[in-house]
């Protein structure tokens, strides 16, 4: 008896120190990202999403691994998946949504070895004495005011549709920064904003650009994944686009003219770089024009299209 | 004003077509005595198949033809579930939802990938009617599918009224036992409203991804087939009054986007309620008129000892 349970014990204890020297050799570093939307929409799961892929395609894959969880609207639900990626010993959790702060403020505490991170946000929650815990926003602004006095520059009625999902966060900062590009360039136009009061509402953003343009828009924009319909729709009757959060060019070249771009590679590097370095949390990042986490992407072809467009059919008069 | 009238009755028109599919189709499966709450899930399948067909060939008759196809699929697992295994309507179409949720999530994800645009039916101009000011405009320049939803009320009210299978739908969901007695076969009776309420909800569907939006996405209804089911309730089983409740929604929809286009002072989080609190004013003035739900509904039938 007695020797049995001796080979037992030693059997275990080989297995436990051998399971260690095995995790110490190349341990790759774990990510889980939670996302309310599918890394499809075209938009804010999208991007992040996209610069998991770029980053695991610099580093390789047996040093960077990541999960994902998408259609995590329900904050409920997420905090349950935010847990269990903390349980199972993620380095990095990323709960992608403005809506997962509280659930982030619970969970964290319990959780010291495994670093978590949210947006959009500017809150670490290090006033709750909370230290593992980072936070990421995009100055969406920026690029929605390059993209209005695009927008400003090419619109003949003076009329500008904007379709918004709830008013918070990027969103809002887009459409703000938005209208005040618009109004330095043409101080009299006219800027049009609804909210949808949802991000995923297709229907709805559809049928709001509809009312845009018959309300005398020329150029539209709108921000979240719901506005896959908005592009439809614009393209049907003509209309110029203005993207954000992603490229959105491929949905309709010929009307798409320019999109802000996200690139949370440049949030993410330095993030993972401090986890490595044992800091949890406590820091703030940004995506700016300044710091390459915004690009404008122009398409060409629609902007070009338009200017020729216009001159060909006289709404453009070359004054000498 | 009448640019605004139009504009705001063309949008509410197209709001109120994928509801009045899936609604009727809803209202003739519970007048037969089956409650099925995964319509959403079914307009989801109908919406993804449709549009996969579209993107790969390019036919929307095709595209048509394969919501329809899947509808029926949907419809005759959801009359097997209720009809025959006799399982809890309400938690067995919940069931069913997120099934269809699922899988159009997945067939999505794994065959298109990406979001992507087809060319969806085009609007088509009725002869002489679409010349007719104002009221051609909003009711005679639609596309196919729009029109089909419209013509849906009609139709429906007269096969439901007027015909012996209509009589006898409304007999197995009033009083099963007495049909029974009488040689209506309820197994079938059930088996073909339900199927035809998923071909119904197909279309729904369809008409979302190859007609109204010509997109697909990851759960594109939004959970509008929930409030198809609610309509069904608000229109009393009656084609007619659901028609009446799918217009005023989509009216009152219409008109909150109008209000924030124009920039009209009030908070947006005011507007997006109307429709909602229209509605269940509507419903509370309207609750003297006590209508009662199909007497069998929600019941499986047990022939008696």
């Amino acid at each position: 008896m007695k020797l049995k349970k001796i080979i037992i014990i030693l059997t275990l204890i080989s297995i436990f120190v051998l399971s260690l020297g095995l995790g110490a050799s190349a341990k790759p570093f774990r990510v889980a990202v939670i996302m309310p939307s599918s890394i499809s929409d075209m938009a804010f799961s999208q991007s992040m999403y996209e610069a998991l892929v770029t980053i695991q395609e610099e580093v390789g894959k047996e040093n960077f691994e990541f999960v994902y969880s998408e259609n995590m609207f329900v904050v409920a639900d997420a905090a349950a998946a935010i847990r269990d990626y903390a349980s199972e010993g993620y380095d990095l959790v990323i709960a992608h949504g403005s809506q997962y702060g509280s659930s982030l403020m619970e969970i964290a505490p319990d959780f010291p070895n495994t670093s978590f991170t949210w947006g959009t946000s500017v809150n670490t929650f290090s006033d709750k004495g909370i230290t593992n815990i980072f936070a990421y926003e995009a100055r969406s602004e920026e690029g929605g005011y390059v993209c209005g006095v695009l927008a400003a520059k090419l619109s003949q009625t003076g009329i500008i549709g904007v379709i918004g999902p709830i008013e918070t966060g990027d969103a809002k900062l887009y459409v703000d920064g938005f209208k005040v590009g618009v109004l330095a360039i043409k101080p009299d136009a006219q800027v049009n904003v609804n909210w949808t009061g949802s991000f995923s509402d297709v229907a709805l953003a559809s049928e709001a650009a509809q009312t845009h343009i018959n309300a005398g828009a020329d150029v539209l924009t709108g921000t979240a994944q719901m506005v896959v319909g908005a592009i439809g729709v614009a393209r049907q009757r003509g209309v110029l686009w203005f993207g954000t959060q992603a490229d959105q060019t491929s949905l309709a070249p010929e009307v798409v003219v320019a999109n802000q771009v996200y690139d949370w590679t440049v949030v993410l590097r330095p993030m993972i770089q401090l986890v490595k370095e044992g800091t949890m949390g406590g820091t703030t990042y940004a995506l700016t024009l300044a710091n390459g986490g915004l690009k404008i992407v122009v398409n060409q072809e629609a902007l070009v299209g338009k200017t020729i467009q216009d001159i060909v059919e006289g709404k453009t008069n070359i004054e000498f | 004003m009448e640019a605004i009238i139009i504009g705001i009755a063309k949008s509410a028109i197209r709001l109120a077509t994928p509801y009045l599919y899936a609604s009727i189709g809803e209202t003739i499966g519970q007048l037969s005595g089956v409650l099925n709450l995964g319509v959403d899930g079914v307009m989801l399948m109908g919406a993804f198949s449709a549009f996969y067909a579209v993107l790969k060939t390019g036919n929307l008759w095709l595209g048509l033809l394969v919501a329809i196809v899947v509808g029926a699929i949907f419809g005759l697992l959801i009359a097997f579930i209720n009809v025959t295994l006799k399982a809890e309507q309400g938690i067995s179409g919940i069931g069913v939802y997120i099934f269809g949720l699922g899988l159009s999530s997945l067939l999505f994800r794994t065959m298109v990938g990406t979001v992507q645009t087809v060319s969806g039916f085009p609007p088509l101009s009725v002869p002489w009617l679409s010349n007719i000011p104002v009221m051609g405009e909003i009711f005679f320049q639609q596309n196919i599918l729009v029109y089909g939803a419209f013509a849906l009320v009609p139709v429906s009210w007269f096969v439901l009224n007027k015909t012996p299978l209509g009589l006898s739908i409304r007999a197995v969901g009033q009083h099963p036992e007495a049909a029974d007695s009488l040689g209506v076969n309820i197994v079938r009776i059930r088996y073909f409203t339900v199927i035809l309420g998923g071909i119904l909800s197909g279309i729904a569907g369809a008409s979302l991804s190859i007609a109204l939006l010509n997109v697909f996405q990851q759960n594109l209804t939004n959970g509008m087939g929930f409030i198809a089911v609610a309509l069904v309730y608000f229109g009393a089983w009656r084609p007619k009054t659901v028609l009446i409740g799918a217009l005023l929604f989509s009216t009152v929809n219409a008109i909150q986007i109008w209000i924030q286009v124009k920039g009209i002072n009030v908070p947006s989080d005011f507007t997006l309620m109307l429709p909602y609190i229209v509605t269940i004013m509507v419903l509370a003035a309207m609750a003297k008129r006590r209508i009662h739900p199909p007497a069998a509904l929600n019941k499986p039938f047990e022939r008696g000892e």
